[in-house]
């Protein structure tokens, strides 16, 4: 019987919340790695059983855990599960080391980028904000880290080579941070092209690699932002996801800063699909699985107040790939709720109807198993949410 | 042996308890001392000190017989009770958590 598992990164842990292909009764598993910030986790789609997670702590730095069966157990790549302990009971784990690539052979000299108050500031790694697995190859996993770099293990996370094209790609210096910090959040793998992989940063802008990220290219024609020197510059875009429906690669959809954006030439240029919108600040963004022309965002008031617009939880719903929204409030509070949804909080199943869910700063989960036509919390106070992510099991 | 205290979630992390004890080869310092925990304990290796620049991680200080090393050289010598293994070697999380 199909089901679904849905991970949830949250500021104090990782939960996993699952049911059948209903979606009407949930369990609920957590807090795994209690106390640390689990920025995302994503599972194989090649092997469901196997799920990445990004775990995070200001005190401690990085580290990297690894579920071969669903979540149920966790180990540190480099430590297969059982075997955690060697002769004399030593600890075999190994940490997870994201080196920038500064190797004459195949690395780019580490330049700096630009801070907040405009001076240049050497690159410093600081977490990773996205893992995304392989479509082909359960041990292949990209990440997406801060400050702003793509990384890639072929390990299944144990190593970590960067993609050194892309933070050396000639524009760094006019990169610069975010409110979150100069973090790559999103990564989309085509998968009718295996060269081809789309990123983004904050706030840098889209980038596109044809050719399995040896170089790169930046995709923002078309973005307008007020809010740097000019508004139309090839970098320097703070877009704050991208999604893309995998049954239609090169159709993409972008919740900037500002502006909800499409393109329908794999991000060669964007035209703004803000329509009838209350607000196009936000953060998240998504496709429908089975309808490529309807999207999802939930509508933020502004960059000055990160929560939703007059009290009211609203998801609005585009079925016109953009323009003409509707505002989906069934099951959702309508007065007195201030949270906000971060870019990697909303995920979409692959079941009929598709179920469409997303994670709040207040600790709520909902989920809509009827493609966004009613809400139902999954859970009403867990840590605030930073990602979600669902898996639909066969 | 050294004995060293971890915080709770690197004791978490490698599977530890409170406190562990680890052998120094040669003059023990802060930086003989943070060898060997990371090659003792592999999955501790960038939380404690940056993997490429090896400094301290800043929300991270040491301190050892009512002592904060946290500033001090990394081949500054640990006072002779740590040595003998009478004082424990603290890792210990800055407060910052309000």
């Amino acid at each position: 019987m199909s089901g679904v598992r849905v991970l949830v990164g949250t500021r104090k842990g990782a939960f996993i919340l699952t049911s059948d292909g209903k979606r009407e009764k949930w369990n609920v598993s957590g807090p795994h790695f209690a106390g640390w910030e689990i920025y995302h986790a994503k599972g194989s789609t090649v092997d469901p059983n196997r799920v990445y997670v990004s775990q995070t702590s200001g005190w401690f730095g990085q580290v990297i855990q690894r579920s071969d069966d669903g979540g149920k157990t966790w180990f540190q790549p480099g430590t297969p599960p059982g075997e955690e302990k060697g002769p004399g009971g030593t600890p075999k784990g190994e940490s997870n080391k994201f080196v920038y690539d500064v190797s004459p052979e195949t690395g780019k000299p580490l330049t700096t980028h630009q801070f907040y108050d405009g001076t240049q500031h050497p690159w410093e790694f600081k977490r990773v904000w996205h893992l995304e697995p392989s479509l082909t190859e359960p041990e292949t996993v990209f990440a997406g880290v801060e400050d702003a770099a793509l990384f890639k293990s072929k390990d299944g996370g144990k190593t970590w080579s960067e993609l050194s094209g892309l933070r050396g790609h000639g524009t760094g210096p006019k990169w610069q941070p975010g409110a979150g910090g100069m973090c790559l959040h999103s990564v989309i793998l085509d998968p009718s092209d295996p060269k081809r992989i789309y990123i983004a940063i904050s706030a840098a802008g889209a980038f596109r690699t044809d050719d399995g990220g040896a170089t790169w290219k930046p995709i923002n024609k078309g973005l307008h932002s007020l809010y740097i020197p000019d508004p139309t510059a090839e970098v320097g875009h703070c877009v704050h996801h991208i999604a893309m429906n995998p049954k239609r690669p090169g159709v993409l959809f972008m919740q900037k800063h500002w502006d909800v954006m499409r393109s329908d030439n794999a991000g060669d240029s964007w035209t703004e699909v803000s329509g009838n919108l209350p607000t196009d600040f936000g953060f998240v963004i998504d496709v429908h699985t089975h309808q490529p022309e309807t999207v999802y965002v939930v509508p933020i008031k502004s960059d000055g107040e990160h929560f939703v617009p007059d009290g009211k939880l609203r998801v609005y719903r585009s079925k016109t790939g953009g323009n003409e929204w509707e505002a989906l409030t069934k099951g959702l509070p309508q007065e007195n709720c201030y949270v906000n949804v971060l870019r990697d909080a909303m995920a979409v199943d692959t079941l009929d109807d598709c179920g469409v869910y997303f994670g709040t700063s207040g600790g709520q989960v909902y989920a809509s198993a009827d493609g966004g036509d009613s809400w139902k919390a999954i859970v009403h106070d867990l840590p605030g949410v930073l990602s979600v992510e669902v898996q639909t099991l066969k | 042996m050294i004995r060293v205290v971890l915080p709770q979630h690197l004791r978490t992390l490698a599977h530890v308890g409170s406190e562990v004890q680890i052998s120094v080869a040669g003059p023990v310092t802060l930086r003989s001392i943070l060898d060997a925990i990371e090659a003792e304990y592999p999955m501790l290796q960038g939380t404690i000190r940056d993997h490429t620049t090896q400094e301290r991680r800043p929300f991270l200080r040491f301190f050892a017989c009512g002592e904060d090393l946290s500033l001090e050289s990394p081949d500054t010598p640990v006072p002779p009770a740590v040595v003998a293994g009478a004082e424990p070697f603290l890792v210990i999380g800055a407060i910052a958590g309000g």
